[in-house]
Parts: structure tokens; sequence; C-alpha cells
């Protein structure tokens, strides 16, 4: 099966730039646009849930996109429901989305949280989508420090890309300013974190400082380059799922994760 | 025999040069429409070809007296000679002074053909070469054919042999300069160069007026293409501008960019533009093409797209990239085309309609959306430079003398001590003076020059908001390009303020003896032109006479003044970076280096930039506010209070 007959869809969501805050499309939903046009072209289909009037989106249109869809819900709403309901009766073999948004909660779980209620798999950090067969893909995940691992996933999953994802194209002005944003009525769901908690700006995690033991040059080399190691890992192979699961339960348990 | 002949060929020539002319001008109204004065324009065109075009003729001495004497004696003898006969008017004193016009007209083709002996590389050959033949045969043709009018030979002399020979001297010379004027020969640029006069898109720059602002874009309807993606996208009179070129390659041999061998000839993209106006391939170009591009493998059409992103079209992209803005080419160009407009009208198109601004050009133009500046920087930092300054702000004074526009030099380390010396200036001289602060916003320099429009207009329109709310007489400067933008492009959206480089400012404090200074102490000086001061708002004269008053005596490059070579910083190159074989910057260096002098002396953030980046060992680089502060003896002068702040705003 050729790729550019994949049906794709791209979530997109309203991003902040770093340093002025001012809204703009998400980094990383910008490289999943882009990874989804180079397998789609033009046939990529994008969505958002949130405010049709949001100009920012156009960013995304900007991109070389007709259209996108929005299903329209005032910010406190949950993104989640109407998603997936939209995803389930798309038609979608595909759906990528950024890691983590720049605005809003920005916890990071809307593609497990999505996967899980579509029941789909879900590949974190794509790289690249080699080929499609039989309604199996092999794609490469992107791991730490450049390597890729590679994965064959049946259609249709959900990926999430990352900054190892190709650099997003231009956004250019014209085609964005004629580019619609195709305004789409969904029941609204309440968002229960939001009517309760309240938004902070973030802090950033104090840094541990780093002691460079290396004497001398090739000493540092190998250390900015050296693979990291725990040490203390373990690997499993051939086990029941069972044994399996008990292996992580214990490891969660003895690391205090699981009390 | 030849009293027959020749008004047949006269007129034969004449007619088809007018189904010619009528034909080109359609070609030329394919493009898009453009206000032009009609009469008044054609009324004006004599005197612009005799004088403001002579004014950049007259740079070659050679050249100009040999135009001068081809051109006004083809002229002279065109119009005799349909007079003696084409209509038979045998009369011997228009005889003679037909006689005289072609002895003018063949000394002029002489000179034409001793030039084209050893050409310089910048000439194009072809056709070019044939030219001054056809000068010499139209003349000599002529010439014998007149003696007998003048009475000088009996009427039948040389029999029916003479009068073939004749016959087909000036067959060629008619067609050459007749109907080849209208037909796409070399004489095309007579005919289309008149007409280019007449209805030039910056009419201002004749009668000594200068006119160098890129001309707005109009954003308003959503649904148009923007900028300029085929030939009839420019306006009609732009093609017609194109037509006019005559191939001397006086611009290509000044472009920066062509220099350092980027792939970039504005001989050759005005000529690509009128294949593109007949359709065709650029096979057949006879002269240098773009470096590192053979010839024969590009052609285009009318409607057919310039650029062809993925493919090969009529010009490629990185040529257009390539251009620095400088105006080198404009401003040696003795026909007065606009290469840089063209430039600019292809570059919107390719980054407002195809997002394809090359390297750097994205994440620049993103980062002044999003931040007001291109490198991204928060913008509440952007007076960071001056925090132990107590710069006094618009905000909190609300009415000043001076306003001192900063520029995006504040977030660069280097060019933080030129704002930080001109600011000890102002200070020492007891100038009025205050910044907009945070209000102040990128001039939207780099973002039209890469084609982005929109952002510019955006950037422009915020700063004119900002602006109006205060009251001040004069914005000053120490970068060109915002000096230049504010100066001269703020109009179109309805930003007019009286603004000067801060050369000029000093110039204006020396004079009025507000600054106490002492002598320049070091080494000898050259002086480097900011294209954007100097071709741009012909500023050549402040910085020297700063430089004068602190004792220093500029030894002047080869390349100076109007001549001045660009840096390589201008019009977004730095971003876009185009490889050539060498760095444009390097070369400007060795031009510095010719003179011996220790240091240069600069008057802009993006040519202090360049030059730094030259490998040591060089020449120091300072700015003249550098140098002044350097120099300054900081008891006040004769303390005089600065004029009452005027309502100009």
């Amino acid at each position: 099966m050729p790729l550019n007959t994949l049906n794709i869809i791209t979530l997109v969501s309203v991003g902040a730039h770093p340093m002025s805050g001012r809204a703009r499309r998400a980094e990383q939903d910008a490289r999943a646009v882009e990874l989804g046009l180079r397998l789609a072209g033009e046939r990529l289909r994008i969505l958002h849930a949130g405010d049709p009037e949001e100009e920012a989106l156009r960013a995304y249109l900007g991109m070389g996109l007709a259209e996108m869809t929005v299903l329209q819900q005032p910010p406190q709403a949950d993104a989640l429901p109407a998603l997936s309901d939209y995803l389930r009766q798309a038609g979608a073999q595909l759906v990528l989305t950024g890691t983590q948004a720049e605005t809003g909660e920005g916890s990071g779980m809307l593609p497990y949280l999505l996967a899980e209620q579509l029941g789909w798999p879900l590949v974190v950090g794509l790289a690249e989508v080699e080929s499609v067969t039989d309604g199996v893909a092999q794609v490469l995940q992107a791991l730490p420090r450049g390597q890729r691992r590679r994965l064959q996933v049946r259609l249709p999953f959900l990926a999430s890309v990352d900054n190892a994802a190709p650099t997003a194209r231009q956004s250019a002005f014209g085609p964005a300013r004629r580019g619609q944003l195709q305004a789409q009525a969904v029941s609204v769901v309440e968002d229960v974190l939001f009517s309760e908690a309240q938004l902070q700006p973030a802090r950033p995690r104090p840094k541990r400082l780093k002691v460079i033991k290396a004497k001398t040059g090739a000493e540092r080399m190998k250390a900015a380059t050296a693979k990291a190691s725990g040490g203390g890992g373990q690997v499993l192979k051939d086990v029941s799922p069972e044994a399996g699961a008990e292996a992580i339960l214990k490891l969660l348990t003895d690391e205090g994760v699981l009390r | 025999m030849l009293n027959t002949i020749l008004p047949i060929l006269l007129f034969a020539a004449l007619a088809l040069a007018v189904l010619g002319a009528g034909k080109r001008f359609l070609m030329w109204r394919r493009g898009k429409p453009a206000k032009v004065d009609w009469l008044g324009g054609l009324l004006a065109m004599p005197r612009r070809y005799l004088v403001d075009l002579h004014h950049v003729v007259e740079r070659d001495k050679y050249m100009s007296k040999t135009h001068v004497a081809t051109a006004g004696g083809f002229v002279l003898a065109a119009v005799l000679a349909v007079i003696v006969h084409g209509f038979g008017l045998h009369n011997r004193i228009l005889g003679f002074a037909l006689l005289g016009a072609t002895v003018l007209m063949f000394v002029g083709a002489l000179f034409v053909a001793k030039r084209r002996r050893n050409p310089p590389a910048r000439l194009s050959k072809g056709p070019w070469n044939r030219l001054p033949k056809s000068l010499l045969m139209f003349s000599v043709s002529f010439f014998i054919a007149t003696l007998p009018v003048a009475g000088i030979l009996p009427h039948d002399f040389g029999g029916w042999i003479l009068a073939l020979i004749l016959a087909i001297g000036v067959a060629w010379g008619v067609s050459e300069m007749f109907f080849g004027m209208t037909w796409g020969g070399p004489m095309k640029h007579a005919f289309a160069g008149a007409l280019h006069l007449a209805w030039h898109r910056r009419a201002e720059r004749f009668g000594g007026g200068r006119s160098t602002g890129l001309k707005a874009l109009n954003l308003d309807d959503p649904n148009a293409s923007l900028g300029v993606e085929k030939p009839t996208d420019f306006t009609w009179n732009q093609l017609l501008g194109f037509d006019a070129c005559v191939q001397c390659g006086k611009c290509e041999a000044v472009c920066p960019a062509f220099a350092a061998g980027q792939p970039l000839n504005p001989k050759k993209l005005i000529q690509d533009m009128v294949i593109g106006l007949a359709g065709g391939t650029d096979a057949n170009f006879a002269g240098s093409p773009y470096p590192g591009i053979p010839l024969g493998e590009h052609g285009g059409g009318p409607h057919q797209p310039i650029v062809n992103l993925q493919g090969k079209a009529l010009v490629e992209a990185d040529t257009l990239w390539s251009c620095t803005t400088c105006r080198a080419c404009v401003e040696e160009c003795p026909m007065m085309i606009e290469h840089v407009d063209a430039i600019v009208d292809m570059r919107r198109h390719l980054t407002l309609e195809k997002g394809a601004t090359p390297n750097k050009g994205a994440e620049v133009l993103d980062n002044l959306i999003a931040t007001d500046n291109p490198g991204g920087f928060a913008p509440g930092g952007r007076l960071n430079w001056a925090a132990d300054l107590n710069l006094p702000l618009m905000s909190e004074k609300k009415q000043t003398d001076v306003l001192f526009w900063v520029g995006d030099g504040a977030f660069d380390m280097r060019n933080q001590r030129t704002l930080r010396a001109f600011v000890k200036v102002l200070k020492a001289a007891n100038v009025d003076f205050a910044v907009l602060g945070l209000e102040e916003r990128d001039s939207g320099d780099v973002a039209r020059r890469l084609g982005d429009e929109a952002t510019f207009q955006t950037l422009a329109k915020r700063n004119i908001a900002s602006l109006a709310q205060y009251r001040f007489n004069k914005i000053v400067s120490c970068d060109p390009h915002s000096f230049h933008v504010l100066k001269n492009e703020y109009g179109a959206l309805g930003g007019n303020y009286q603004v000067l480089h801060h050369s000029t400012y000093m110039e204006e404090l020396i004079a009025g003896q507000q600054l106490n200074l002492g002598q320049h102490k070091g080494g000898s000086v050259t002086y480097h032109d900011p294209c954007y001061l100097g071709r741009y708002n012909g500023e050549y004269e402040a910085p020297r006479n700063v430089l004068k008053a602190i004792g220093i005596e500029v030894k002047e490059m080869e390349r100076s003044g109007f001549r001045s070579r660009c840096c390589g910083g201008g019009g977004g190159a730095p971003i876009t970076d185009i490889p050539g074989k060498q760095r444009i910057p390097d070369m400007r260096m060795v031009d510095i280096k010719e003179t011996g002098a220790e240091l240069v002396a600069v008057g802009c953030p993006q040519c202090t930039a360049m030059l730094e980046g030259v490998v040591e060992p060089r020449p120091q680089i300072k700015d003249i506010a550098e140098l002044v502060a350097d120099v300054l003896i900081e008891a006040p002068a004769a303390t005089k209070q600065p004029a009452a702040a005027l309502e100009v705003n």
C-alpha cells in the first residue's frame, strides 16, 4: 500500500512562544503536521478542538492545507471526548499528535488517553513511517541520543512526535489567510480538573550540577557521548506475560512508584 | 534606380517597425496595471533622457561621448533620410545636413567598434558585436547615397552596381536600426528605453530626486496571489523597464553577489525577465551567465512561473536570494532599471505564497512575528543593554526633541557598545532625548526584504501606533536600515517623520558646537559607506565631516561613496546565506586593506557584524559613534539649551 494513500489526521493545538508567550503554532504539533504532509500530501486532514476564531491556527493552514476542522469548544472544556468521538467516525488509519501541548494543561496525557479510549496502539516519539504493507506499518521510533527503534504496528494507530521528527516547513501568509477553519458543533464536556484546580506558571525543575571529573579531552568526549547507563537494569526475555507483569510490579514497588 | 528603392526600403522598414512597436507594446501591457502620467511622461522624456540619464552615462566619459555622437547622429540622420530619400525632397542644404549627420554617426560608430575589439567581460557579445557594423553600414550607405543630393557627385554616378551595393547597405542599416528596434534587436534599448523613461515606476528619481523605498504590497484582497509568480504579475511598466536594458553589464561589474560567485548576475536577471516576457530559453544570451549555472537549461514564458521549486523554470530561487539589496546595480544602470524592486517582488511570492524562504529565513520571520526581533529574544530584554544608563523613556516623558531609535542591535553585544557610545555623546551634548524602550519593535526591514510584506506591515503599523502617542521633533538612529525604513517606507502606511542617521545628527551637534571634542589618536582610518545610508539616502558627507572634526583624514577606498561595495549584510543575505566562491565581507576587507588603514569607521550594525566576521589580522572596526565618544572631553561645552520641542507628529 503506497504511503500517500494513507488516511492521516494530525491533531493540532494553539502553542505559545517560550520567550514572548504569544500564540503561535505549537512546535511539536507543527512537526506532526509536517510528518503528515510528507506522508499524505494535501490529503492530510488536521483537527483542533477549541475556538474556530483563533488566528494562530491559521499558521498550520499556511503549511499548505486548504482547510482544517475545528471541534468548537470553550477553553475550559475537555478535548478528549470530542476528539475520540470524531476520530472513531473519521476512518483515520494514522493519527499524529505532538507530545505535549504548549498551553493549557500541557500534561502530555492526551495521546495516551486517546489511544486508550479508541483502543488503538500508541507509538511515542515517531520519527518516520517507512512502509505500510497489509495493514501493518513499519515505523522508526526516536530514542535518546539519536538512536532509532524499528517497530511494526498494525493500522489504525496513534503516534506522538517529539523534536526528533522533521522540522516543520515555513508557514506562508497567503495560504494561511485563504485556508478555511471549518467549525463543527460538538457536545461540550466540562473538564472537572479545570473547574476545581488553578493554572499557575510552571517552575523549571532545578538541574543537578554536572561535575566533570574527566582529566583529558578524550575522557570528556567519552563522557559526553557515552550511553546513559543505568547499571542495575534487567532484560526479560521469553517470559510469560504474568512473569513479566510480576517483575514490573516488583520494580515499581521497589522504586516507591506504587505504594 | 536608388530613388525608387530607397523610399521602398525606408518605408517598409518603418512600417515593420511600427508593427513591431505595437506588438511589443501589447506584450508589456500583459503586465498588471500601473498608474502612469501618459502625456506628462512623454513630454518629460527628452529632458529625462538628455539630463538624468546622461548624468549616469557621463560617469564613463568615453561611452557618453561615443553615445552622443552615435545616437545624435543617428536620430538626425534617420529624420533627414526619411525627408530626403523617403519623400524625395532633394534639397542641397538638407543633403549637406544629412551628410553631416552620417559623418557624426560614423565617427561615433568607430568608437563603438573600438570598444568592441577587446570588450570587457561585462559586455554582451552576440548581436551586440554586430551592432557597430550595422551602425557603420547605415552611416556609410546613407553618406554615399546622399552625395548626389548634395551635388558633390553626379546623379548617375556609379551606375547600377553602386546602386545595388548601396541598396544592400541601406537594407542592412534600416533592418537593424528601424525594424530591429521593435523586433528584439540590440536597438530595442532605444525604443523601449525612451518609453521606459517616460513611464518609469519611480518618476521621482528624475530631476535630481531620490526614490529608494520599496513599494507597499496591497494585502487587502484575501484571494489575490501575492507577489510576482509569472512575468505577467509584474506591472506593465516594470516589464517595459526590463526591455530597456542595453546589456552594458555595469550592474554585473558592481554586483557583490556576482563577484562572490553567488548565482546572481543582475544583467542576466533582467534579460531572463525579457525572455519571460516574450517566451523562450536563455540559450542565446550572449553575456556572463549566473556563476555556476550554465546557459541553455532555463526558459519560460509570460504565463509560466518564474521559479519552480521542484525543477527548472526561468530563474533559480537561489538567484533571487543572493541579492543583498545594496542597490549598486540600480545606481549604475544607465537605463535606470529597478532591479531590486523586481527581486523583492519575486521574493514576496516565494515567502508569502510558497513559504520558501531559504535557510534561516523562516526562523527569523517566525521570531519577528512572535517576539518582534529577528533573534527570538525575550521582548522584555530590549532595554537590558542600558540597564545602568537611566535612559529617559517616551512613556514617561511624552515629549522630547530627539527620539533615539535603538533598533534590534539592542540585543547584539557588539552593537550595544555602539549604542552606549552614542548615548554618551547625546548626554555630553545635553540633548533632550528619549527612547521608546519596550514599545519599540523591529523596524521590519529584514522581513520586508525577505519578502514577508505581511510581517513588515504588521510591525510598521504597530511602530507607527507607538510613535503616534508621543511628540518629538526627530528620530535619530544608529542603524541605517531602521533609518531608511522609518524615513522612506513608513510614509505609505501613514508614518511621516523627520529621521536622521546618527552621523548626520552628530554632524549637526558638532556644527552647533554642542560637543567638546579632542582629536583622534591612533592610526590611519578609512570609511565604509553603508548602502542604506549612502546609495539609499544620499548621505555621504556627514560621516566624513564628523570624522574630519575629530582629526581623521579618511583614506578613501577605491570603491567608496556611491560606488561603495556592500558588506554583504543587507537584504537578509546573511540569513538566506546562499553559497558562493568567496564571502562578500572578505572582498570588502581586501578593499579596506588596500588603503593601508589600521581602522575602518562604519555607521551600521550590519556592516560592523559582517566586517568583524572577517578573520584577523585585519584592521579594527569601529562605529563613528564610538570614535566620537572616545575623544569626548567630558566637561560640557558652552551649555546651550536644546531648542524647545516642536510639534511634528
